[in-house]
């Protein structure tokens, strides 16, 4: 059996950066503010990319660093003193987290050793997660702040004779965790806590004899988090995306807790079943992820099982260890559905893909907005792939939001598709 | 450190970038770590370009910070030059590179050696301009370039002709405007010589010279070229912004007293004749429908109606002279967020307002508005959030904007076509006139009647707690439809009580 194949590119691609982690989070963790210390240039890309959010009194707010902040004219520990008092007595938060940025690493400012001093003249727990644009990309922003919020949940006293405790990571909007918790209830394993919970003074309990399993693909950190500083040990696992995601995820943790499955087999079938409309929609076209989320290879191991071709799996960042089990399913679902193994291109170079977009002329590209429009007008119908990291997309229930989300172009431009203008470049660029 | 939460002006290189791509076939590449060069999709979804946007980013990482970053700009230059053959590169450096402080000029003169491309580092920087400040400078750093490298010998047109400096991407009806200004001008008998930047080729720069004069529509970006072109080339330059009635006529009696000045160049000594003040006169009169709209009843309604103008120096200030000067209404407070240039702001609008406004901190804006309490708003993006906090009408009149101020339809601020939008956009605005004094009179519109759109038939099925809980969960606008569904499924199964497993089940049986 043919494996998969890794290349390397230039890393001259195009992604969120990973700050954007704030519109989730403090969506998911509500009694939460995020403060964003950096310059002009992350505030415009935060108050353009959230668009309409940031009308909403946000909780987050930037600590926008001036020239007196670079040059260390400023004493940045006075400075953040003051502006984290105004938070509190403005927003009375339960925590604070600060993110660090590509400024911050750059001008070495020191947020580790400042929090605690802070938090201590405050009273409010600050956390620090350096989601820079250095070291990460957008998705992989949750991971930093997860990684730190995992050393502060509290530590888990083992009690007799009950399960073992499960605690998932990764933050999922609650109805979608609500449905993957009831997945495990279904099969007799009571999940003990989320990381993150809604709030913040909920985190769950972790330590030696915890079993956690992350929900992500993107979340190596936290899980490397919680092995080494937090002793618990890890389920690797595929991710619950898409039917065959949930049962192999579900499978994964049962198998851990030593129970037999009851109905998987039905429950996965039952969904492919209410599935089929779509599938013969996709069934044989052929995929293109350039790769800006970290989601690439758990929706392409799902397409490939919906009877797409994938080219290209493009992604920021590639963690086989973590990752191990669903590339391993992803060579599974290739060879039953006997179709070639794709290319995996990690830091990919967004020109060179563009090249071989040309020369493949996939049915369907998944990327960022910044190629969607020039790609269109190419006649090259495109899937913007942010959407894939707003929308509800695990678990059994959300198998069908994935499949909307990616027939959604193919309809559109079935629709269109007799009018003779789908093309609409002028020249040959 | 200061605590933000909304800017009015971005960063530095958004400026630099804006000019870069405007120019055709210029190509920017941004000294940035990952996830910086967010203005592509700005372009690439505000604009709705079709295109490809010219900008990459040579990014800046771990191993950059460790070894500099020589190799690899270098190496993206050279490598863009022979991927695209850009006619010029431009190395723009971000905050990042700023606090870097490693010697782009030095990388530039690196490549240059082996690129076709010419190569200029934007002499910018992020701690002491903003967006608008860097584009005007990068503006006249690229057409010096070009005029300074050799002896231009250039011959001024036959007839007279301008260029118009400072059209741009993702500027705020710029497109529209830019048709409008053309119209105007072949109107009058003048030739445009070139548009800078956009749809520009810097190979065409050297012709700027060719031109009688300038025109600068808008005061923040284009004016530092105009006057280096003065300068230079001795090339006069108009900078009002015809924007409004007054405005335009005034503009055009700039223009005219120029190309009379200027009709030296003509070889018989007299350009076409041409009577300006008849055109004036007819256009304000007939064409544009804007004086006739002021003087009719409709508009009476608007007299003395109190509003807050803000947004950049040109558009707030011309804003406001037309509300007062040509509609009669009564504007409380004039601002603007272009603080470099208070003082021009504060000359333009004095007389004109009971207050002046000059501030980058919205909540001050909002909390003007608060105080003031005006009828209508004319405004940001921002302005028009907070009017609807408060109920109270915007306009949109300039950047910031959203993708809705990208129109696709022919929706000019400039010219006498400007000014019937802007008619229409000020009529809109306040409550219309005549409903005004029925709401008055009559003391308002119906009680409102609740009409529940809500046809599920609650008494056959009993909620479980939990699932009323769960379904309170899902956001207002999808909740009743979810309601609808679920019912509906329970139904086809023959189940009373509704629990969270059965919305679920009823969610994977539907579509949703």
């Amino acid at each position: 059996m043919s494996h998969l194949k890794f290349e390397c590119e230039t890393g001259n691609y195009h992604t969120f950066c990973p700050i954007s982690c704030v519109a989730w989070l403090y969506q998911k963790i509500s009694d939460s503010f995020f403060l964003v210390i950096g310059t002009k240039t992350c505030g415009y890309f935060l108050q353009n990319a959230l668009g309409v959010m940031i009308f909403a009194e946000p909780r987050y707010a930037m600590a926008e660093l001036e020239e007196g902040d670079i040059s260390a004219q400023l004493h940045d520990f006075d400075e953040l003193k003051r502006l984290c008092y105004q938070i509190q007595q403005d927003r009375n938060p339960s925590v604070l987290v600060w993110i660090g940025t590509c400024t911050t690493e750059i001008i070495k400012m020191d947020l580790e050793g400042m929090a605690p001093k802070i938090e201590e003249l405050t009273g409010l727990p600050i956390l620090v997660a350096r989601a820079n644009g250095l070291d990460y990309a957008f998705t992989q922003g949750e991971d930093t702040v997860l990684a730190a919020m995992a050393h502060r949940c509290p530590e888990y006293l083992p009690t007799k004779n009950a399960q073992a405790p499960l605690v998932l990571f990764g933050s999922l909007p609650n109805t979608v965790s609500q449905q993957l918790t009831r997945e495990l209830e279904n099969q007799g394993i009571s999940v003990s806590g989320w990381l993150p919970e809604t709030r913040y003074e909920e985190l769950p309990a972790l330590g030696s004899g915890v079993y956690v399993c992350g929900v992500h693909p993107f979340l190596s950190r936290t899980a490397t988090t919680l092995m080494r500083r937090r002793k618990c040990q890890l389920i690797g696992a595929p991710f619950p995306i898409g039917p065959d995601g949930t049962k192999a995820w579900i499978e994964k943790i049962c198998q851990v807790f030593d129970i037999q499955p009851k109905n998987l087999q039905q429950r996965e079938m039952k969904i492919w079943e209410n599935l089929k409309d779509y599938l013969s929609l996709v069934k044989s076209r052929s995929v293109f992820f350039m790769g800006d989320n970290l989601l690439e290879i758990s929706l392409a191991r799902f397409l490939i099982r919906c009877g797409m071709i994938v080219y290209e799996i493009g992604i920021p960042y590639m963690d086989k260890r973590f990752q191990a089990s669903e590339l391993h399913l992803l060579e599974k679902t290739c060879k039953e559905m006997n179709v070639s193994l794709p290319q995996i291109v990690e830091k990919p170079d967004n020109y060179n893909q563009i090249q071989r977009i040309r020369a493949l002329q996939p049915d369907l590209v998944i990327t960022g907005l910044a190629h969607s429009n020039p790609l269109e007008a190419r006649g090259i119908t495109t899937k913007w792939s942010v959407e894939f990291t707003f929308a509800q997309i695990h678990g059994f229930t959300n198998a069908r939001d994935i499949l909307e989300l990616v027939t959604r172009p193919l309809r559109r431009n079935h629709h269109l598709k007799n009018l003779g203008w789908s093309q609409l470049v002028s020249s040959h660029h | 450190m200061k605590l933000a939460y909304w800017m009015y002006a971005g960063p530095a290189h958004i400026g630099t970038l804006r000019v870069a791509s405007s120019f055709k076939n210029v190509h920017a590449i941004m000294h940035a770590p990952l996830g910086d060069d967010y203005f592509n999709v700005m372009r690439s979804m505000l604009e709705r370009e079709r295109d490809f946007t010219p900008v990459t980013a040579s990014i800046v990482d771990r191993h950059v910070l460790a070894r500099g970053s020589q190799e690899k700009v270098v190496e993206n230059m050279t490598r863009k030059d022979q991927q695209e053959k850009p006619d010029l590169i431009v190395l723009t450096p971000t905050c990042t590179s700023s606090i870097l402080q490693e010697d782009l000029q030095n990388f530039v003169e690196r490549a240059t050696v082996h690129t076709n491309s010419d190569i200029l580092l934007a002499d910018v920087n992020h701690y002491r301009v903003n967006e608008f400040q860097a584009a005007d400078r990068t503006l006249e750093q690229i057409i010096a370039f070009y005029l300074d490298k050799e002896n231009i010998s250039y011959q001024k047109t036959e007839q007279p002709s301008v260029n118009i400096l400072g059209i741009f991407t993702l500027g705020f009806h710029h497109q529209h405007d830019c048709r409008e200004l053309h119209r105007l001008l072949k109107d009058l008998g003048i030739q445009i010589n070139q548009i800078i930047p956009e749809g520009c080729l810097v190979t065409n720069l050297k012709k700027i010279p060719q031109a009688w004069f300038n025109i600068v529509p808008y005061r923040e970006i284009g004016l530092m070229a105009a006057q280096y072109l003065e300068k230079k080339f001795q090339m006069p330059y108009v900078a009002t912004t015809p924007m409004g009635l007054v405005e335009t006529a005034d503009w055009i009696r700039q223009i005219c007293l120029l190309v009379r000045t200027q009709s030296v160049f003509v070889k018989d000594g007299h350009p076409k004749k041409m009577d300006f003040e008849k055109y004036i006169d007819q256009q304000t009169r007939f064409v544009s429908q804007a004086a006739w709209f002021s003087r009719s009843i409709d508009a009476q309604n608007l007299t003395g109606k109190k509003t807050l103008v803000f947004g950049d120096a040109t558009h707030a200030a011309a804003m406001t002279k037309i509300l007062v000067r040509e509609m009669g209404i009564n504007v409380c407070c004039a601002g603007t967020y272009c603080q470099h240039d208070a003082d021009w702001f504060r000359e333009q609008v004095q007389g004109f307002c009971d207050q002046v406004l000059i501030t980058e901190d919205h909540t001050q804006v909002g909390n003007m508005i608060s105080q003031i309490e005006p009828a209508a708003i004319f405004g940001t993006q921002m302005e028009r959030h907070v009017g609807k906090r408060l109920d109270i009408p915007c306009g949109v009149i300039s950047a910031p904007i959203h993708i809705q101020n990208f129109p696709l339809s022919y929706r000019p601020f400039l010219g006498y076509e400007g000014t019937n939008q802007i008619a229409d956009l000020v009529y809109n605005s306040f409550t219309l006139g005549m409903e005004d004094h029925l709401l008055e009179i009559f003391g308002g519109h119906d009680v409102k009647t609740v009409i529940t759109k809500n046809l599920s038939t609650d008494h056959h099925f009993t909620w479980q707690p939990s699932a009323i809980n769960e379904l309170q969960k899902i956001p207002g606008f999808v909740r009743n439809r979810i309601k609808r569904n679920t019912e509906k499924f329970a139904r086809s199964k023959n189940i009373q009580e509704i629990t969270v497993d059965i919305m679920y089940e009823a969610k994977e049986a539907f579509s949703g």
